[in-house]
């Protein structure tokens, strides 16, 4: 195999020299369409294929899993991204199937972690995914009516296929949505529906998949009744409304089953209504501790599509705010993660008052505490104010990352490292040898506090991230209290890449944003897979165009929600009190999971 | 020694504990009056109680701050407000939640549309604060307010906000963003030199050429 | 105009329970201090909102000052729910039951764009276009997010509003038990047993176009 060199610009490049079609000659052929890239696998030879190139090419880390409904062509496509975890760009598979009745195989026998994206395949678009252990809707509930991202499925409040909508302007008589609804709010029924005689489904679909109904009681032990606990949707330590269905033997977990959808916004459905540009500010809302991050990601890949350059202000300047965003996520993290293992509010409030500060920056810069909205295709909305608490930005920049972080991060250290109650709660619990990580698609500190250097920064680098000095932070135990030392380590790094940035921000001067302040974004009918090493882990945009102003496909890889897989093999024979820590452990943000 | 990692854990939250008192007797009693003494605690240096007293006191809000737009108006000499908006529609088609509606105005006479909106409503229960209207205005009509002291006992009503309640003077634009005012001024002055040296250079060109 | 200025503004229209209350006793006066200065929030976060509000209750803005310090995980021993974030169709059926089992006097804030009004994801087909749909609200805090100071400003709204209420006119000394809220169930779309007739009728009117079509199409055929 020739070495693989990374592109600079990132994500979403397929190696020209692999020779995929050629070992498959009958099952696999290139994806010719112009600005796409992979390979067309066709359905039948799928798993043969994955194995393949998993054990033979070294390709062990699926990615993202997601479909595509090519409405006018008839067909359904389902796209894979894989990757080496030594390094290197995207490997991309696609698999056709009609669209009336999609059925693809399923590939959680080869990548255990493929299980929740198949399932969101099949929630949204309704494609078929044969041999999957468990295939139920994982977003919306069991019973709902049709698959929402089928293109010629329509919401309720619908409009029209694309925004700007008509009736806004230049006759904008306002009127709420709900006035256009028969019933006056958000909801539509099929029409054979009745509302009597008819049977709610949605439960029992979940607690079949607890297994709460199975027998318990190996012969030679007592029997012993299973009982089946529900942690949430609305608990104090599920950090939002996740929930989980734990079926218990005496105190110990026997299966664990993860119920989400509670916070399911409906992203992609609303993002392919919207331009591009408007998409900006709805990332800000996936994972709304760390939007920066986010909207570098989204950034990224539309770049990837215009092929539009960043001049190297905003490159900077982008990488200070991703990194300042990377320590607030992992302040936040660790004092939510000591709530949930009682020591309640001290750490998060010492956490908290660190993240406000760099809130303040966000504030001033973007106008937003949360919810920045600061870069734009080809740049960043502004530059960092000049004058910014009564001194010069810069000076408090110089301050913040060369004495307030670094103290602020000791402090946290001599704080909780070694504290015995919290070692005792920590070290052994949950624990995720490497090759089950990569094997689940865990991604960010979850898979490197496995021993898995895994880091997109270095991986398969983007922005300018191989110009600064940066270890990639990795543990080997795999436990919670891994998980948290790595956070720790990464915002040490960060910290580092900060100071560099800092040291010399001031001599690089020039623009923040490349062409001009455009509203109307066009990008060529292409495909992109941009990806960014979120806070949480590697978050991927896939952004299909097909030339108009709006995207065809808009999928979110996220990370929160795919490191939710593995949750259930990680508390499996665990102590139903450890379930919060190990949940903690693993930090999830609602928003994106759920999207 | 087992305890000594909670016992230099503790030592932390004295620290901390320690921190707030020495506050009081660096400002000597000033320390929740003087705004000197408040900037020094909510700064990069401060140490010790971190906490803001809404409402007696608020942290400084940052001029790009954005909240609610609003619409600017040009106050004329006999007090007359001139919207600045020209109805052009472009928040309306950059807005991403699309909650800008707004009704052009059509010259009686003629039924051709004349630059200036009739209606201009925002739904503020739908607006994400993104600030793009603002952004891509190319008028500086319309502008992201710093107010946020709005909440309400009723929705129905009060949250649709029509162009009454959300014209606001040039004035408080030019007080709420300075930097951004002056910038914008500039440019404005700039770009009427340049037309005025266009225009001279035409009549130039004309007397020349007769 | 702040919220302040609607409760002491004539032309706003007073909501029904605090209009005939214009004498207020020295005993409402002890009974709504007490009250306003020990309102316990149910902790219950639903998305992004719920961060600044989490904020809100931390070292910067700390709600101790108000006496709302006490979060509490369980509704049966709180007086205020903040609805911070996005209702969701999925999760409104949990909300309603979590409603139901607050004890009165129980008031209900909602926080920023989504909660009151469906915000940003209002055309999403799983949002609720405003928890007013389903459970009555005190205040409304536009924004999203609402920061932390916006948020402040809400809950003393909340609190004036209690000093406005009596004793003698609150719903929860008055006769008979309070009607709990129907819980929505989760069918083919989400289902408000309120609303079930609207549906029948829908249906039915759906049922006789349907066959209207039919026959019109017969009639062509034939
Ligand atoms: S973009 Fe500016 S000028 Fe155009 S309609 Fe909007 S506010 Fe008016
Ligand atoms: S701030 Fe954003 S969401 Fe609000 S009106 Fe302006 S463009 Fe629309
Ligand atoms: S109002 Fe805005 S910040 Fe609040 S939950 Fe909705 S999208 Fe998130």
């Amino acid at each position: 195999m020739t070495e693989l060199t990374a592109s600079p610009q990132g994500a979403a490049t397929t190696a020209p020299d692999l020779t995929l079609d050629a070992h498959f000659p009958d099952a696999v052929q290139k994806d010719t369409r112009p600005g796409y890239s992979g390979y067309l696998v066709n359905a039948d030879k799928l798993v043969e294929v994955a194995t393949a190139i998993r054990d033979e090419m070294g390709y062990d880390y699926l990615s993202s899993v997601t479909g595509v409904d090519y409405m006018n062509d008839g067909k359904m496509e389902v796209v894979y991204h894989a990757y080496r975890t030594s390094g290197g760009p995207a490997l991309a598979l696609k698999v056709q199937t009609p669209r009336d009745n999609a059925v693809v195989p399923s590939l959680v026998s080869v990548y255990p972690g493929a299980d929740f994206q198949e399932r969101e395949a099949w929630d949204l678009l309704g494609i078929r995914f044969a041999g999957h252990p468990y295939l139920k809707r994982i977003l919306m509930w069991e019973g709902f009516a049709g698959h929402p991202l089928r293109k010629d499925w329509r919401e309720p409040y619908y409009e029209e296929d694309h925004k700007p909508f008509d009736t806004r302007w230049p006759g904008g008589d306002f009127h709420r949505s709900e006035e256009n609804n028969p019933f006056g709010t958000n909801v539509q029924y099929p029409p054979d529906f009745s509302v009597d005689g008819w049977v709610p489904e949605a439960e029992d679909a979940i607690y079949a998949g607890a297994g709460a109904l199975k027998e318990s009681g190996n012969g030679h032990e007592l029997k012993t009744d299973k009982l089946v606990v529900n942690l949430g949707p609305q608990h104090p330590s599920t950090h939002g409304v996740f929930r989980m269905v734990v079926s218990l033997n005496g105190e110990t977990i026997d299966h664990l089953e993860p119920v989400m959808g509670y916070l399911h916004r409906n992203h992609e459905k609303i993002g392919e209504r919207n331009t591009y540009l408007q998409n900006m500010p709805y990332t800000d809302r996936l994972d709304y501790i760390c939007s920066m991050s986010n909207n570098h990601g989204y950034a990224l890949a539309v770049e990837q599509l215009q092929k539009a350059k960043v001049p190297e202000r905003a490159e900077y300047i982008r990488v200070l705010m991703v990194e300042l965003t990377r320590i607030c996520n992992h302040m936040w993290a660790i004092g939510f993660l000591l709530n949930d293992l009682g020591a309640f509010f001290t750490p998060a409030l010492y956490a908290i008052k660190e993240r406000e500060l760099i809130l303040d920056l966000f504030e001033a810069t973007a106008g937003s505490r949360m919810m920045c909205n600061y870069m734009r295709f080809g740049g960043v909305y502004r530059d960092l104010p000049e004058k910014f608490k009564d001194g010069d930005t810069i000076d408090f920049l110089r301050e913040l990352v060369n004495e307030r972080l670094p103290r602020a991060i000791d402090d946290l250290d001599t704080y909780l490292t070694n504290n015995e109650i919290i070692r005792s709660r920590c070290i052994g619990v949950g624990v995720l040898p490497p090759d089950k990580a990569i094997a689940y698609s865990t991604a960010g500190p979850v898979l490197r506090a496995s021993g898995v250097p895994y880091d997109v920064r270095r991986a398969d680098p983007y922005s300018i991230y191989n110009r600064f000095d940066f270890d990639v932070a990795v543990r080997y135990n795999g436990d919670v209290y891994d998980r948290y030392l790595i956070r720790l380590d990464e915002m040490r790094q960060s910290v580092r890449i900060c100071q560099q940035v800092v040291r010399d921000l001031p001599t690089i001067g020039g623009d923040i944003m490349s062409g001009k302040l455009q509203y109307q974004v066009r990008v060529p009918a292409s495909e992109a897979y941009g990806r960014v090493e979120n806070p949480k882990g590697e978050l991927g945009y896939y952004v299909v165009s097909n030339g108009k102003a709006n995207p065809w496909r808009y999928h979110i890889r996220a990370p929160s929600f795919i490191n939710l897989t593995v949750l259930g093999e990680l508390c499996k024979g665990h102590k139903v009190a450890d379930v919060v820590g190990i949940l903690g452990s693993i930090d999830i943000v609602l928003g994106e999971t759920d999207r | 020694m087992y305890g000594l990692g909670i016992v230099r854990g503790l030592g932390v939250t004295l620290k901390h504990f320690i921190d707030s008192y020495v506050d009081d007797f660096r400002w000597l009693g000033k320390r929740y009056t003087s705004r000197e003494a408040f900037n020094v605690r909510q700064g990069v240096k401060g140490r010790g109680v971190f906490t803001v007293q809404y409402p007696e006191e608020r942290l400084d809000i940052p001029e790009r701050f954005r909240y609610i737009p609003f619409l600017l108006y040009e106050e004329g000499p006999n007090g007359e407000q001139v919207d600045r908006c020209t109805s052009c529609g472009i928040c309306a088609k950059v807005c991403p939640p699309q909650c800008i509606w707004i009704e052009r105005t059509n010259d009686p006479k003629t039924g051709r549309p004349i630059p200036a909106p009739k209606a201009f409503f925002i739904d503020i229960d739908i607006c994400m604060n993104c600030g793009y209207c603002a952004e891509y205005c190319p008028f500086d009509a319309i502008k992201m307010d710093h107010d946020f002291e709005i909440a309400s006992y009723d929705r129905t009503t009060r949250h649709i906000w029509n162009k009454d309640k959300l014209s606001k003077p040039v004035s408080y634009h030019a007080q709420i963003h300075p930097t951004d005012y002056a910038a914008e001024e500039a440019a404005r002055a700039a770009d009427e030199a340049k037309k005025a040296a266009k225009k001279a250079g035409a009549a130039k060109k004309a007397e020349e050429s007769v | 105009m702040s919220a302040t200025d609607e409760l002491l503004n004539p032309d706003f229209p007073v909501p029904d329970e605090l209009q005939s209350n214009i004498a207020i006793t020295t005993i409402d006066k002890i009974y709504n201090w007490s009250r306003r200065s020990s309102m316990w929030p149910m902790m219950f976060g639903l998305a992004c909102c719920a961060i600044e509000m989490i904020c809100t209750a931390a070292s910067r803005y700390d709600l101790s000052r108000f006496g709302m310090e006490v979060m509490r995980p369980s509704p049966r021993q709180s007086d205020l729910m903040i609805v911070s974030g996005t209702v969701t169709k999925k999760m409104v059926p949990q909300i309603v039951r979590l409603y139901n089992q607050m004890p009165e006097p129980k008031y209900v804030l909602s926080m920023g764009a989504c909660a009151t009004g469906g915000g940003p994801f209002k055309e999403g087909y799983n949002v609720v276009s405003g928890v007013d749909k389903y459970v009555p609200v005190d205040v409304y805090v536009p924004g999203c997010p609402p920061t932390p100071q916006a948020l402040l400003f809400g809950l003393i709204a909340v609190q004036k509003k209690i000093d406005q209420q009596s004793i003698l006119t609150v719903p929860w000394y008055q006769r008979g038990p309070s009607e709990a809220i129907p819980v929505p169930i989760l069918g083919p779309d989400i289902i408000d047993p309120r609303q079930s007739d609207v549906i029948r009728v829908q249906a039915a009117k759906l049922a006789t176009a349907a066959t209207a079509v039919a026959e019109l199409s017969g009639a062509a055929e034939a």
